[in-house]
């Protein structure tokens, strides 16, 4: 009898298990206002708290762990975390290696560079750029800038291209717009600098706007989270984070 | 399982052709680690062999720093000395607006000083402790015949001390060769910045990692196969006699 009592008590310690369900999200690890390692190890930023927002809807406990950019989609493949909010536009590109959620904002891409510059295809030519590695600012940059005599240098954390803009061995850094206006032109360091040139969003490179990434084929994930993401949509707790971190509306139209 | 049509595609990025130019058309990937190998070695040897008779030097106040610069550049991870030279020492202004500046800007030339730092300081000590181990009848027959203090040390004790010094210091060139893989994290596109790149590109961890890690391997084969046969050459005196 006794190893059927044991078993009744593991079957029930299981479904337990099932009912308090964790979900990682993974999170780049440097992607202010996005994302932020806070000195206690937590992560903090919109992406994070997004995540949080949509765990609570989903009534689920949420852990939000860090991760360099260049090997989020691996490590998500890899079973490290079950889905990836990190500031992640849906491309073509990326569709082949994940599936995606519906977009949870949508902001343009833009050159940060000494205040006053005038970008034109002339002014690429032997200038350096910055770029977060295996980003769509990455591939858009080497696709159209490398053959108007621009050179790509490519960093693991956004903040590194911003040291290296500052010390002046890069002539720009190529960034999501919000994170080059909080991480770098609205701090100290950014005296003297600015966004040059146009907004960049041909959907070919940059796609719709930023989503959750998913193991592919994991659709129950992927349509509970998009669930998630209208609710909160609709309920205000989207607003409320986006409140936080930005004066301005970015989920975009 | 592993996927050999990939590696096929990407190996020219190896030895750099990124993005369909030819092989060689750039330095990125294995030229880039040889040359930064080598680069910092060859500087490295130059600087130790001063560094080391300093180290054994009777006055303190030269043996005193060498011991000092030895202990500090041992003592840390070479990953840490390359990220004080090229982000550190670039937030100083004073820094920026010196002429060594025109050097420090590049990625290429902090790699290498960092490199060089660190290599001569383990060989400072390999060949310091060499120095040390000259064996009393060589001085004594140095003496002998009438030798000044440098004449000795330059024709009998420098050179059986870097002869001496060839098992250990082949050990130090291999944990080099490997300590370079670090030049990626400084956008440097070394034979590991390569497979990270690849590996960015295609989502796919295992076969550019595989890659790189064999281009290490066949590397370490040729360095160990070259300083046995210079082993071979130049401590043959201390092997068995031949019958």
């Amino acid at each position: 009898m006794k190893p059927l009592i044991a078993l009744g008590a593991l079957s029930c310690a299981l479904s337990f298990a099932v009912s308090a369900e964790t979900l990682r999200f993974a999170t780049d690890a440097s992607y202010p206002p996005f994302s932020k390692q806070a000195a206690n190890g937590q992560m903090t930023g919109f992406d994070p708290d997004i995540a949080q927002a949509l765990c609570k809807a989903m009534k689920a406990t949420c852990e939000v762990l860090p991760q360099d950019f260049d090997g989020i989609i691996p490590a998500l493949n890899a079973k490290k975390f079950d889905a990836v909010i990190a500031s992640m536009n849906i491309t073509d590109e990326r569709k082949k290696a994940v599936d995606f959620s519906d977009r949870y904002y949508n902001m343009p891409s833009r050159l940060v560079g000494k205040a006053g510059a005038t970008v034109n295809d002339a002014w690429f030519k032997g200038k350096k750029i910055g770029v977060l590695r295996s980003s769509i600012q990455e591939k858009y940059a080497r696709d159209h800038w490398t053959k108007l005599g621009a050179s790509i240098v490519s960093y693991g954390k956004a903040p590194e291209s911003f040291l290296d803009l500052k010390a002046g061995r890069v002539d720009a850094s190529f960034v999501d717009a919000a994170v080059g206006d909080t991480d770098l032109l609205k701090t100290p360091n950014g005296k003297g600098y600015a966004f040059v040139g146009s907004e960049y969003n041909e959907a070919k490179y940059f796609g719709n706007g930023a989503g959750i990434a998913v193991r592919k084929g994991d659709k129950a994930l992927l349509d509970r989270i998009n669930k998630a993401l209208k609710e909160i949509r609709a309920d205000g707790s989207y607003t409320a984070v986006q409140k936080k971190y930005f004066s301005f509306d970015i989920y975009g139209k | 399982m592993i996927d050999f049509a990939l590696i096929a595609e990407k190996m020219p990025s190896f030895l750099g052709g990124t993005d369909g130019a030819p092989v060689m058309s750039t330095t990125d990937g294995l030229l880039m680690t040889l040359e930064l190998l080598a680069m910092s070695l060859v500087l490295g040897l130059a600087l130790s062999v001063p560094l080391a008779l300093g180290r054994v030097s009777k006055n303190k106040w030269i043996a005193r720093p060498v011991w000092l610069f030895t202990y500090v550049f041992r003592g840390t991870p070479m990953l840490v000395q390359l990220f004080i030279i090229y982000y550190g020492l670039s937030q100083f202004d004073w820094v920026r607006q010196s002429w060594a500046w025109d050097y420090l800007q590049s990625a290429y030339v902090c790699a290498i000083l960092a490199f060089t730092l660190n290599t001569s300081a383990y060989t400072t000590e390999i060949i310091a402790g060499q120095i040390r181990n000259t064996h009393w009848g060589e001085i004594e027959a140095a003496k002998a015949v009438g030798m000044g203090r440098w004449l000795m040390m330059r024709r009998i004790v420098i050179p059986s001390a870097l002869r001496r010094a060839l098992p250990a210091y082949s050990n130090e060139v291999i944990m080099m060769l490997q300590g370079t893989s670090i030049a990626g994290l400084v956008t440097l596109a070394d034979l590991t910045g390569v497979a990270r790149r690849v590996y960015a590109d295609t989502y796919q961890p295992f076969e550019p990692f595989l890659v790189a890690g064999a281009f290490y391997l066949a590397l370490t084969v040729l360095f160990v196969w070259l300083f046995k046969r210079a082993e071979k050459r130049w401590l043959a005196f201390l092997g068995p006699r031949k019958a």
